[in-house]
């Protein structure tokens, strides 16, 4: 999948090409998202008026981000009253360094993970691992993945595209346990190795869904209670989060909950929402004695100051442009190459990674706009799609490319022109040489698998002046006679 | 204490750097006199919960049935501890892990002898805890509107006793029930003006997964089953 | 009322008929059809391959050719959004951003324009088959048609309309997207084709040519026995 050697466009595409003519896995995940949109569907129903709640929806997430200084900090200072940590991360390796330096300090052995994107980002498990620590996903999806070895497929849902069959051989090769085509005996298999990780681990790192401003909290949704329990047995809780996550106000939740469980998974509600303003606090049996929140910049400053794409980092992580995304279904998460897939992984991952290595993403795309449609915060993401385009043509134009569109809008600004090129050859035909031998070359891409039409007898302009000198010869005779 | 604080400075400068030109506001919501984004005006927008509290009881039950959270109506603490004893008997529970509080108080001399119960009070033994076939407690609120219960860290015995034993059994007062999101987070609000709980939790459902082709299985890691027992 | 045809170039080319099936329409409810003969193409192929410059200058010549049409009909649910919605944005902060403005505002889609500005939905078309709706992606999404169309059909006598379960899908086609990724265009072509395959359909009705392209294209090498047919084709026939 991740051949290091090759440049990411090429691995695009090849692994695109690879799965999009891989129907069983295809299949597969067709019908893993089969039921998505009719739940989805009948949730939204439930809203009095989605269109309006996303639309605060959105309003709230500009305010939040146009202003993300002060929210920061105002964060900050609500949080480390209660005796949180805030650490501020330029980079991966920034952050990584911090939460190894953590880990040393505090004689870790084992560490316990709740999903986290973010420490996908940064490569955080095998920076851990390296070092000796054991690490362990704690989210079913995320746990398959890390003994499959593989990042996640769809940065909400990890494993959608293994089939209970590959997971039964999978746990059977890995964890010794009987074979079974039964999900929730699989899952059960899953819970007794990961009850006692919770148990044994002295560090649990987690991610988070919103950074709440005026009360100091971080707030995580889950459906399966092992962030829960992540952050409530160990001893020191680390949340490693995006600086964009925030939201104003604790009261703002009451919003984004019931929108992101409906958007995600088709839910009213996820099955945990849970928000942490601090470590254990006097009087309380239990929870963490530290609390460190990492704030990742990693480029996420890049892309606020694009003013035209700011709203991309409004982004709650739903999920719902990928399980809307044709291109997604037809090539799958792993093709992207990237932590965050689908059409936000492709507005973002240019901001994040450099639009050089990463505009063909911009490129793979139909601009159906089905994301945007389906995008609960309102981001116009197809249309940031044609952004990349443009600002990628515009910082290195592909100098073959450019130049067919030179050719091509010289074409078009001379009517006359255009109507003699369109006389003698159609169009294709006329411009074809410009391509022909390269991998722009339009004949050869779409009649592989596709027929042209047939061309037709006289164009449009022929049969309308055709048509209108008939018309008129009949009004010449009507009124002769 | 805070020994580092990394690049705070560094990436504080940068977001106001970056922010020095606003950004479009392209899908605008309805404003307040003020200028600001109201939250009140998105309350109207979410799915309705009716205003009389038999509606919003009818919904809590409703959400609790597609949930699969068993909503037990109660009429006596009495009655609540008979319910936990047939379940206690049925699920051949050996311990029940609780913690202290009004309800849980009274209930606890009515609970059976046979029951091994393990208070959590200063604290617990991991281990044990996680061995323990049940836990009680009580909760902050139960939302009609999404069919949640609210625990925190100071009123449902901690962080993890809610979350950790297969079966969560809450026991609380209609009176709890609020409406909606909005009017859970006015509550809590004013219930700890001086100071929120290090955790706050609205839990909607037993614990549940749909990793496995999308194919819903309950009992992921913790909860299996969640009972609530509701009185007057 | 004098309306201006809007016949992308590729409408021009290679499908005459359904321009032809529009004037047919629209003249027999009574209007006055022009073709300036000076227009050419939206400029889109430039504009979503990122060449903003070159889209401009091919734009800007199409503001000059309609500039005194008193509304725009386009025969593709595509390229009319390509005036409707992109043009404003391709000229924002440009001088020309107020006629670009204006031209989006007179751009009426084919269907939107007989359904919603002329309020007529029978047609008295005839057209004997089972058939099914694709819906065009910028067309659905952008320009925000969705009943029009299928408000027009259901008074197509002897037509049987039979929705699709992926009808709202992108079949694929997103202009160069489709010969500079084949392997996933064809792919999705394949989802769609599928699709209308299920419906038992003889025939399948878009507003938007270009998706028809992709759809025929693909249908006739793998299935060939369901036909491709624009809606102003359909409503055209007695
Ligand atoms: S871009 Fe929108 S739809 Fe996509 S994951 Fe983010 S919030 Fe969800």
């Amino acid at each position: 999948m991740n051949t290091l050697a090759e440049p990411p466009s090429q691995q695009f595409h090849s692994d695109a090409n690879r799965s999009s003519t891989d129907a069983p896995r295809r299949a597969a995940v067709r019908r893993a998202l089969s039921n998505y949109q009719t739940a989805r569907n009948r949730t939204g129903a439930t809203f009095t008026d989605w269109k309006s709640a996303r639309a605060s929806a959105a309003t709230i997430k500009h305010e939040a981000l146009n202003h993300l200084d002060r929210y920061l900090e105002e964060f900050e200072q609500k949080f480390t009253a209660r005796g949180g940590q805030v650490y501020w991360a330029s980079d991966s390796k920034q952050a990584r360094d911090y939460i190894l330096e953590l880990a040393k300090k505090n004689n870790v052995r084992a560490i316990v993970k709740s999903k986290a994107m973010t420490g996908e980002e940064i490569h955080l498990n095998q920076a851990l691992l390296a070092e000796g620590y054991g690490v362990v996903e704690s989210d079913l999806g995320e746990y398959i993945q890390q003994l499959k070895g593989e990042p996640p497929y769809h940065f909400v849902f990890p494993c959608m595209h293994l089939r209970r069959d590959e997971i039964s051989d999978l746990f059977h090769r890995e964890l010794g346990t009987a074979k079974t085509d039964n999900p929730e005996e699989l899952t059960m298999i899953a819970r007794r190795v990961l009850r006692r990780a919770y148990v044994e681990a002295d560090m649990g790192i987690s991610g988070g869904n919103f950074i709440v401003a005026d009360t100091g909290m971080i707030s995580i949704t889950e459906n399966e209670g092992n962030a829960r329990l992540t952050v409530g047995l160990p001893k020191i809780h680390v949340a490693l989060i995006g600086i964009e996550k925030v939201v104003p106000r604790l009261a703002d939740l009451a919003l984004f909950l019931p929108m992101l469980a409906t958007a995600g998974t088709g839910q009213h509600m996820t099955g945990y929402n849970s928000m942490y303003g601090g470590p254990r606090q006097t009087g309380e049996i239990d929870g963490p004695e530290e609390f460190h929140v990492v704030f990742l910049d990693n480029h996420r400053t890049r892309l606020l100051a694009d003013p035209e794409q700011r709203d991309a980092l409004h982004c709650i992580r739903c999920g719902a442009c990928l399980n809307v995304c044709p291109i997604f279904k037809n090539i799958g998460g792993h093709s992207y190459g990237t932590t965050y897939q689908g059409p936000i992984g492709s507005v973002i991952t240019p901001h994040f990674r450099g639009l050089e290595d990463w505009k063909h993403l911009s490129g793979a795309s139909s601009l159906c706009g089905a994301c945007t449609e389906t995008c609960p915060v309102g981001i116009d993401i197809h249309h940031h799609l044609l952004h990349n385009r443009r600002n990628a043509a515009a910082q290195k134009p592909a100098k073959g490319e450019q130049l067919l569109w030179k050719a091509f809008s010289f074409l078009m600004k001379r009517p006359s022109l255009y109507r003699f090129a369109m006389k003698f050859a159609p169009l294709g035909g006329l411009l074809h040489p410009l391509v022909q031998g390269t991998p722009m070359d339009p004949v050869a891409g779409w009649t592989g698998s596709r027929d042209f039409p047939a061309a037709p007898l006289g164009s449009f302009r022929e049969r309308f002046r055709a048509h209108n000198a008939a018309k008129q010869s009949a009004a010449h005779t009507g009124g002769a006679r | 204490m805070i020994s580092h604080q990394g690049d705070r400075e560094a990436i504080l400068g940068r977001v106001k750097e970056a922010l020095r030109e606003p950004a479009p506001l392209k899908h605008p919501a309805e404003r307040s006199a003020g200028g600001e984004p109201t939250t009140a005006h998105f309350r109207e927008w979410l799915p309705p919960v009716g205003a009389a509290i038999e509606e919003r009881l009818d919904l809590f039950r409703k959400l609790s049935e597609t949930l699969r959270s068993e909503l037990i109506a109660c009429a006596s603490v009495r009655e609540a501890a008979a319910e936990i004893a047939s379940l206690a008997s049925a699920g051949g529970w050996k311990t029940l892990a609780l913690h202290q509080g009004e309800l849980v108080d009274a209930l606890l001399p009515l609970l059976p002898a046979s029951l091994t119960i393990l208070p959590l009070q200063s604290g617990y033994d991991k281990d044990q805890l996680e061995a323990c076939d049940a836990g009680l407690t009580e909760c902050d609120l139960l939302v009609a509107q999404t069919g949640s219960v609210c625990v925190t860290s100071k009123n449902s015995g901690g962080r993890v006793l809610s979350v950790l034993p297969p079966h969560h059994i809450v026991i609380a007062r209609t009176g709890q029930l609020v409406t909606d999101l909005t009017e859970a987070y006015q509550s809590l609000a004013a219930k700890y003006r001086d100071g929120y709980p290090s955790m706050i939790s609205f839990i909607t459902g037993p614990s549940r997964t749909g990793d496995i082709e999308r194919i819903l299985v309950l009992g992921a890691h913790g909860p299996k089953r969640l009972t609530i027992l509701l009185l007057p | 009322m004098r309306v201006t045809l809007f016949i992308p170039c590729f409408i021009d080319s290679l499908y005459p008929n359904v321009g032809m099936s529009m004037v047919h329409v629209l003249e027999r409810l009574g209007h006055t059809v022009e073709f300036p003969e000076e227009q050419t193409c939206c400029g889109q192929p430039p504009f979503n391959s990122g060449y903003w410059d070159e889209a401009r200058s091919v734009a800007s010549k199409q503001i000059d050719v309609f500039k005194d049409a008193e509304v725009v009909i386009s025969g593709s649910g595509s390229c009319g959004a390509m005036f409707k919605v992109f043009y404003p944005e391709l000229f924002h902060g440009h001088a020309r951003e107020v006629d670009a403005k204006a031209l989006s505002s007179k751009t009426w889609e084919f269907s939107e324009f007989l359904v919603t500005k002329l309020g007529v939905a029978d047609l008295g078309a005839r057209f004997e088959g089972r058939a099914t709706f694709h819906d065009g992606c910028h067309g659905l999404r952008e320009l925000g048609t969705k009943q029009a169309p299928r408000e027009l059909l259901k008074h197509v006598k002897g037509l049987d309309l039979v929705e699709m379960t992926e009808a709202e899908t992108c079949c694929g086609f997103g202009g160069t997207f489709a010969v500079k990724y084949p392997q996933i265009s064809t792919a999705m072509a394949e989802v769609k084709c599928n699709s209308i395959c299920e419906t038992k359909a003889d025939y399948v009705i878009s507003n938007d040519s270009s998706c028809l392209m992709q759809i025929g294209g693909w249908l006739n090498r793998n299935v060939g026995s369901v036909k491709c047919l624009h809606l102003a084709e359909v409503l055209a026939s007695r």
